[in-house]
């Protein structure tokens, strides 16, 4: 990416929030390529200070909540999300989001999206976890396409981009209004991103899957601009 | 069938990408970086690297040359050689890994797996096996970059470790790796018949033609290589065009 797309941009503060889970690393230096101002913090003041917060994270749900349980960030994320501002989950953030998750036992999730999170269905000829690269199908009807997409994390992103999965669990909104796009594995529908007003999630990583990864993360930090 | 995943493989060795054959003899190939950007660039699903002397010599990973690979590479990275900690796996993690694989210390306390797969998650933990042939249908494990004998069978020490919560397996041949002579389909078939979890298959691979083999007949989720990358036999993406004229499904 060459640096003029940088300087199209102000210069969000781009917070991705450490709680103890996920290769921050990758994200960060995803990130770097379109803002200049990335922070990882577990600090509640940097996280209310910022102009985008991204949820990473891989894991288990439950130690995924107490880990923002112990750094007291269940209600600093919850509040940040109330504020309007943009904020992105990815894969164990994006689970995170909902009420509840289903993975070993029954926990309270941020309950930022109605629905719960639970185990992939029995697939045939598919493994569990789903590991590698397949298809995201964004949610449009024939007419509006565009106008659905513009103004999302997948405005302009190319049709039916392959992107990274990498879980056994799979995300269930309430809401059929609340998918923003969803993908098949092993016979399987499943959603695989979510949109709520301000609050996106994407059970893909978008800082693993190439070129259309990075798009996606583009457009996540242009809402904040 | 889904997308099958092409994985180039860096062995590195000090600062630099090595490649020998049955894990011996080796030389120079270039730098990490490079060859990482390369294949990036080319469309490889995932990056396996992997310290091949740090598990001999006790050492630690290098993070810093780790970090300058990863830096430029979007894509899964799977971090392997020496990991012997929980702290290690941290560290890989913060470089910029996103799995590591787990050979030598896993044989020597196979615990060690089930803790890791608690702390990170199975997702994150992939067991990495070198088999030599020791007889029809038996192959033993390796360690230490295919020069330590265990006395445990190939199978059984797989069957245990995923009992233990791996998420992934990658199994190298050692009598074929290096030679471009193809997969062993012996030894791959013998792990994708029973693995709930996805097998990467590496070692031999040769000609296009090697890579159809190994996925039609063994129905493996992955396939890594090195040389025919290391030496542009071919280009990944040339590779993925043929299997996808073959029927195969790879994301191109």
């Amino acid at each position: 990416m060459s640096d003029s797309s940088k300087n199209n941009l102000k210069t969000p503060k781009v917070v991705i929030v450490d709680y103890g889970v996920g290769n921050l690393y990758s994200l960060r230096k995803a990130c770097a390529k379109f803002a200049d101002n990335i922070v990882i913090s577990e600090d509640a003041d940097t996280i209310s200070s910022a102009d985008a917060v991204i949820l990473p994270g891989v894991g288990a749900f439950q130690a995924g909540m107490e880990g923002l349980r112990k750094r007291n960030l269940i209600k600093v994320v919850k509040k940040f999300a109330a504020s309007g501002k943009p904020i992105l989950g990815i894969c164990l953030g994006a689970q995170l989001m909902f009420e509840k998750g289903y993975e070993f036992g029954e926990f309270d999730g941020l309950g930022l999206i109605p629905g719960k999170v639970v185990a992939f269905p029995k697939l045939k000829n598919a493994k569990i976890p789903q590991i590698g690269w397949n298809t995201i199908s964004a949610k449009r009807n024939a007419k509006s396409a565009k106008n659905l997409l513009r103004g999302t994390i997948l405005n302009s992103v190319k049709k039916d981009p392959c992107v990274y999965f990498i879980h056994s669990y799979i995300l269930k909104p309430l809401k059929q209004s609340n998918i923003l796009a969803d993908t098949t594995y092993g016979g399987h529908n499943f959603c695989s991103a979510v949109k709520s007003g301000n609050i996106y999630g994407t059970q893909f990583h978008p800082e693993k899957s190439g070129t259309a990864g990075l798009k996606i993360i583009e457009n996540f930090i242009k809402l904040a601009s | 069938m889904e997308n099958v995943r092409i994985i180039p493989r860096l062995d590195i060795k000090g600062p630099n990408v090595v490649k020998g054959m049955h894990t011996e003899g080796l030389r120079v190939i270039g730098n990490p970086r490079e060859l990482a950007l390369r294949y990036y660039s080319e469309g490889a699903d995932e990056l396996l690297y992997m310290d091949i002397v740090a598990s001999l010599y006790q050492r630690n990973l290098d993070f810093d040359l780790l970090k300058s690979v990863a830096d430029g590479v979007f894509i899964p990275i799977t971090v392997g050689g020496g990991i012997r900690s929980m702290g290690d796996i941290d560290n890989a993690l913060r470089a910029g890994a996103d799995k590591v694989a787990i050979n030598t210390y896993a044989i020597l306390r196979p615990e060690f797996l089930k803790e890791a797969a608690n702390k990170f998650g199975s997702q994150c933990i992939v067991l990495s096996v070198e088999a030599k042939k020791t007889g029809d249908k038996k192959w033993e494990a390796y360690t230490d970059g295919g020069r330590e004998k265990t006395g445990m069978d190939v199978v059984e020490w797989i069957k245990k470790a995923i009992s233990f919560g791996i998420g992934e397996v990658v199994v190298t041949s050692i009598d074929s790796e290096g030679t471009r002579r193809g997969y062993d389909l012996g030894l791959t078939n013998a792990v994708t018949s029973f693995s709930p979890v996805p097998v990467i298959a590496h070692g031999g691979a040769g000609n296009v033609g090697s890579f159809k083999d190994v996925i039609l007949n063994c129905q493996t989720d992955a396939v890594s290589a090195a040389s025919v990358f290391h030496y542009q036999d071919y280009s990944i993406g040339e590779l993925k065009k043929f299997l996808k004229k073959e029927k195969i499904n790879v994301r191109l």
